[in-house]
């Protein structure tokens, strides 16, 4: 087809043209040439020619090229049907979009306290003069002296009654806008001056006892959030706690607290005589040494230690004492209890967590006070070996139970218990019945010996406990896993002991007694009650001490009859309860109403009078006002396009200011909810 | 010796001028003011009562008309004007604080189908059984001249309704399909059909004012965009929708009147089920319009009846009917919010308060007692026509049958 085509063409051009050039004659005469051959001329053939042109055709050969090789037919169109739906459904999506930014407007009509028809209207009352005479114009010479003097001052001359200032001002702000922006100013002043106000009176204090305390509950409540910043963000903590060490570092480098001050001179001179003195000093040494002691953190591991021990030379050699005395006890040359006794008996009391005193050890007391405080030292000392030791071998106690646990834990269900729950359990059970003891705590036969050390080891606690109670208060509670009864054990032992368990954790719990309080408290509530009615003052004298005569108050006491019997009074076991009454029910209201958020809401409402009698008339008008206000005679066109563009860049600055005023999730609460207003009719 | 005399000023008690009024001092102390709320109650329940006593709606009727009234149209510009046209292709201007016709044409041969003012209110189309669309002048020809449509343009089948643009040269028409036309032009710009049916009402979203919708006697309801090329959306209904209206305050909302009795509220942007349904009539609603305010809307029905609906309520706030008004075909809401213009089968105009109990004139302030009203009886008990009455009572009735099947 193509050759036939272009052998037409040429003879077209040759007609028409009427040019016989020979160009077109040897071009014409190759293609017959061809033609008589009897092949079809490929695209290959016309592309070799353009072989010959080589810079500029580039570009096409490739294009022609690409195809030649892409053979693959392109897909069928969709059919009619199918791109109508389909473009139907892109139109609808648009168009409801675009009819979703009324929501906004829609929302806040219904939720309107009043509405006022036509919605654009102009403010009502008189016009102001300059609108009023908007198209007079200056005649005389003065006039028009006084009209290029405000047009030079930028005054307002027609229409436009407001200064562009004035105006650009109204256009970022509404009324109401400006109205709560001023309130939160107003309230941020007055805050901002209050404390102003109270710092004022703080720093004129000269109370030094006062400033003591202050600094004191200060520190408290520091450590207090310190300690909570610990539990909730540990990294803002260490962050918080390398900072306190900087700040320590700087006070050691400072001379304060030295003997040096001003203050320390006087008190020096004072010391010779004065008690008071002398102790204020000495705090100050104390609190210099504390400062400017150099804290070592206890290495776990040797290499560590070494490490830091070459580093810390240099400080070392400064107050070698401190260091020495803090990690060995042996060199402070006092000698402390049996080691391995300690050890046992830290085993036995895990040491409470005390980290105050981890780095601060007492140091130039009175001897009587050093062996409290050697005391101290070696629990601290049996504290640090416990942490030592912790990760690589449990504690002997609680240890047995630990070691066990997997192997129960594959069993079934882990009831994880503490110590004390089971010390309690036992106690209980003993005291009860002694027999159960062992079936409570064996659950398998094959763990009655490892249970038996467990209990070995409780005994010894309990020994302990008996000797130290004190010790108990400041124990942490130890968790251990206990297994459970295996559920699927189908002997009368295993029931006994879900019978056990069960009376175990419904102790103290007397459901049956509360029912039946239950019960008997609200017969009593439904029963009727003598009704007072007497008026003080009513056919008599009345006033402050005088009480209505007693026959009139026997007169007026009314017996009301008793009401019909308990729908549950021969049900001992069910309480139906008698609140509910069908004639009143129809006065109810089945559904909260619209603007409400809770029953307590609408009810305050409902109860408070709407009527002049208990109300001043303003708040009656207020009230009663209607919910639509239209005016007769007045077209209420249909809402227009510029209100919701109004009220879009309402939307746009309002939330800025909500945020600020704390009104924001109310309104948006208040937006979500969406119910009906609805009554129940009769 | 000190004495102590009691002493007032006298700004708390003394008028300043003799015209003012005394000051009564007043204790709002609960405790003197006992039994608020059985007071309250019965103040509550006289106000309904009177409420009813005092609700005497119907204010006019115009007639006139030569045959059943078709249609109505309101003009956008003057309260006081109201089109009519009627079966025998008559068309009447009437002035209504006059309550008088002032013009009277034969616009079509056969009915008057639909009719819409422009919304400048200088002229006003019509469509009639005779294929045409016709353009009227407002203005009543001067003596001697002839009455004579601006324009009249030949469609190929008949027009059922038409509707104009809120602010554009665009009016809109439904027959075999949806037609939009350009004033100026006597073909129309662009055609909409969707399936082969023939459409009995089409309305411009009066707020979106590009949205059209229209009800197709296939029981479907169609949305178009007038900027699209195709509907935008189609809702089948169990039975046939006669007319619908937008509401003029909330975009996205429409109400249809249905031959199921009931009429239906739809977001145009969740169809897949009404949001609410409006019950009480006891046959076909045959027009329904919004009061201009949204809040409120009037439907027309075949059961001779008109009722007000709340926009969001199942059931109607209040009926209106007289013994001699038939089947009322249209239906039109003032666009000032105080009357209801109702035309009927019977060749009248009737003119209605849209609030039965308001009192139209000079107006004293009087106090609604808010919190009781609903749960007053005696505003929900609207007296309806015997006949009516009895067909209510007979649904209710089988409801409650319904129910006991449904239960067992």
């Amino acid at each position: 087809m193509p050759c036939a085509f272009i052998k037409f063409c040429c003879q077209l051009v040759c007609e028409k043209l009427n040019v016989c050039n020979d160009r077109i004659r040897k071009s014409k005469m190759c293609f017959d040439n061809k033609l008589s051959e009897g092949d079809k001329i490929n695209l290959s053939d016309l592309i070799g020619t353009l072989d010959k042109t080589p810079s500029a055709l580039i570009k096409t050969k490739k294009q022609l090229k690409n195809l030649q090789h892409n053979q693959s037919t392109l897909e069928t169109p969709l059919t009619r049907k199918e791109t109508e739906r389909i473009q139907r459904e892109v139109a609808f999506e648009k168009t409801s979009k675009e009819v979703s930014r009324w929501q906004s407007v829609v929302l806040q009509n219904q939720k309107a306290e009043q509405l006022v028809f036509p919605l654009n209207q102009e403010p009502s009352g008189p016009k102001r003069i300059e609108q009023v005479v908007a198209g007079w114009k200056a005649q005389t010479p003065l006039e028009q002296e006084i009209f290029s003097l405000l047009r030079m001052n930028k005054q307002p001359l027609h229409d436009p009654v407001l200064t562009p200032t004035e105006e650009a001002s109204l256009r970022a702000m509404s009324l109401e806008e400006a109205k709560i922006r001023r309130a939160e100013l107003q309230k941020a002043r007055v805050l901002q001056s209050y404390y102003e106000a109270k710092a004022k009176r703080e720093r004129k204090i000269k109370s030094k006892k006062y400033h003591r305390v202050q600094k004191k509950v200060m520190r408290k409540e520091y450590l207090k959030q310190f300690d909570e910043m610990v539990k909730t963000d540990p990294a803002a903590a260490l962050e918080e706690l390398k900072k306190m060490e900087l700040s320590r570092m700087k006070e050691r480098m400072s001379l304060k607290h030295q003997n040096s001050g001003k203050w320390a001179k006087s008190k020096a001179i004072m010391a010779k005589y004065d008690d008071g003195a002398r102790k204020a000093m000495q705090k100050q040494l104390e609190v210099n040494k504390d400062l400017t002691l150099k804290l070592v953190i206890p290495a776990d591991e040797d290499e560590e230690d070494e490490e830091e021990s070459a580093e810390t030379l240099p400080d070392f050699v400064n107050d070698a004492e401190h260091i020495l005395d803090q990690v060995n006890p042996w060199m402070r040359g006092k000698l402390s209890t049996d080691p391995m006794v300690q050890e046992e008996s830290n085993r036995l009391d895990p040491p409470v967590v005390r980290p105050r005193e981890l780095g601060t050890p007492g140091e130039g007391r009175d001897d009587q006070e050093e062996d409290e405080e050697q005391m101290e030292e070696t629990e601290e000392e049996a504290l640090l070996r416990g942490f030592e030791e912790r990760p690589d071998q449990p504690k002997a106690g609680p240890g047995v139970g630990q070691g066990e646990s997997p192997a129960l834990l594959e069993e079934g269900l882990v009831r994880v218990r503490t110590l004390e729950d089971v010390e309690l359990l036992s106690q209980d059970v003993s005291a009860s019945d002694p027999a159960p003891l062992t079936t409570t705590q064996t659950p398998g036969t094959e763990e009655t010996d490892t249970q038996s050390a467990t209990q070995q080891a409780d005994k010894k606690r309990k020994r302990k406990k008996m000797i130290d109670p004190n010790e108990v208060l400041t124990k942490e509670a130890k968790v251990i896993k206990m297994p459970l009864a295996p559920t699927a054990v189908e002997d009368v032992e295993g029931k006994e002991e879900q019978r056990v368990i069960i009376k175990e954790a419904f102790a103290g719990d007397d459901v049956i007694s509360d029912f039946l309080k239950d019960k008997r408290k609200q017969e009593e509530a439904g029963r009727p009650k003598v009704i007072d009615l007497t008026l003080p003052g009513w056919g008599e004298w009345g006033g402050l001490g005088l009480q209505p005569s007693r026959s009139k108050r026997k007169r007026f006491r009314v017996k009301v009859a008793p009401p019909p019997p308990r729908q549950d009074q021969k049900l001992p076991n069910i309480i139906i309860s008698e609140k509910r009454d069908s004639s009143i029910a129809a006065h109810q209201v089945c559904q909260l109403p619209f603007p409400f958020e809770n029953p307590t809401q609408f009810e305050r409402t409902i109860r408070s009078p709407v009527g002049r009698t208990w109300n001043t008339q303003n708040t009656v008008q207020k009230i009663t006002a209607p919910k639509v206000v239209t005016q007769l005679g007045a077209i209420i066109e249909p809402i227009a396009r510029e209100y919701l563009i109004k009220d879009n860049r309402q939307a746009v600055t309002g939330p800025s200011i909500n945020l600020e005023s704390d009104q924001g999730p109310q309104k948006k609460r208040r937006s979500q909810q969406k119910k009906k207003h609805k009554r129940k009719k009769n | 010796m000190k004495v102590k005399v009691l002493s007032r000023n006298p700004d708390d008690y003394v008028r300043e001028t003799k015209l003012d009024i005394q000051r009564v001092p007043r204790n709002y102390d609960p405790s003197l003011h006992p039994f608020e709320v059985p007071r309250e109650y019965t103040r509550a329940l006289n106000a309904t009562k009177l409420e009813r006593v005092f609700a005497k709606p119907f204010l006019a009727s115009l007639d006139g008309h030569r045959d059943g009234v078709n249609c109505m149209a309101k003009h956008p510009k003057s309260l006081s004007t109201m089109l009519s046209g009627s079966c025998d292709g008559e068309l009447k201007v009437w002035n209504l604080t006059k309550r008088e016709c002032v013009r009277t044409l034969q616009a079509h041969e056969g009915f008057v189908r639909g009719m819409v003012v422009r919304f400048c209110g200088t002229s006003f189309f019509t469509v009639g059984d005779d294929k045409t669309i016709k353009q009227w002048k407002m203005e009543t020809p001067g003596y001697g001249e002839e009455e004579e449509p601006l324009n009249t343009i030949l469609g190929k089948s008949v027009f059922t309704s038409i509707d104009h643009h809120q602010k554009e040269g665009v009016f809109v028409t439904c027959g075999q399909q949806v037609d939009i036309w350009d004033e100026q032009r006597s073909s129309p710009i662009r055609s909409f059909s969707w399936g082969v049916d023939s459409f009995s009402c089409v309305r411009f979203n009066p707020v979106e004012t590009e949205l059209l919708a229209s009800c197709a006697s296939d029981r479907s309801i169609v949305l178009y965009d007038m900027r699209e090329a195709t509907p935008l959306k189609k809702v089948i209904m169990n039975m046939r929708s006669n007319t619908l209206c937008w509401n003029p305050m909330e975009a996205y909302n429409f109400t249809c009147s249905n031959e199921d009795y009931n009429l239906y509220t739809y977001d145009m942007r969740y169809l897949d089920k009404p949001f609410t349904v409006h019950m009480d009539h006891v046959s076909a609603v045959l027009d329904v319009d919004y009061s201009p305010t949204g809040k409120e809307f009037v439907s027309a029905s075949f059961d001779k009846t008109i009722r007000i609906f709340p926009k969001d309520s199942g059931h109607s706030r209040e009926v209106y009917h007289t013994k001699r008004m038939q089947h009322v075909i249209s239906i039109k809401w003032s666009s000032d919010n105080k009357y209801i213009l109702s035309a009927s089968d019977e060749m009248n105009i009737r003119l209605w308060k849209a609030n039965a109990a308001e009192k139209l004139g000079l107006v004293r302030q009087t106090v609604l007692f808010l919190s009781f009203t609903s749960s007053v009886r005696t505003s929900s008990n609207l007296q309806v026509p015997g006949i009516k009455s009895n067909v209510m009572k007979e649904r209710w009735i089988s409801e409650q049958c319904r129910m006991l099947t449904i239960n067992r």
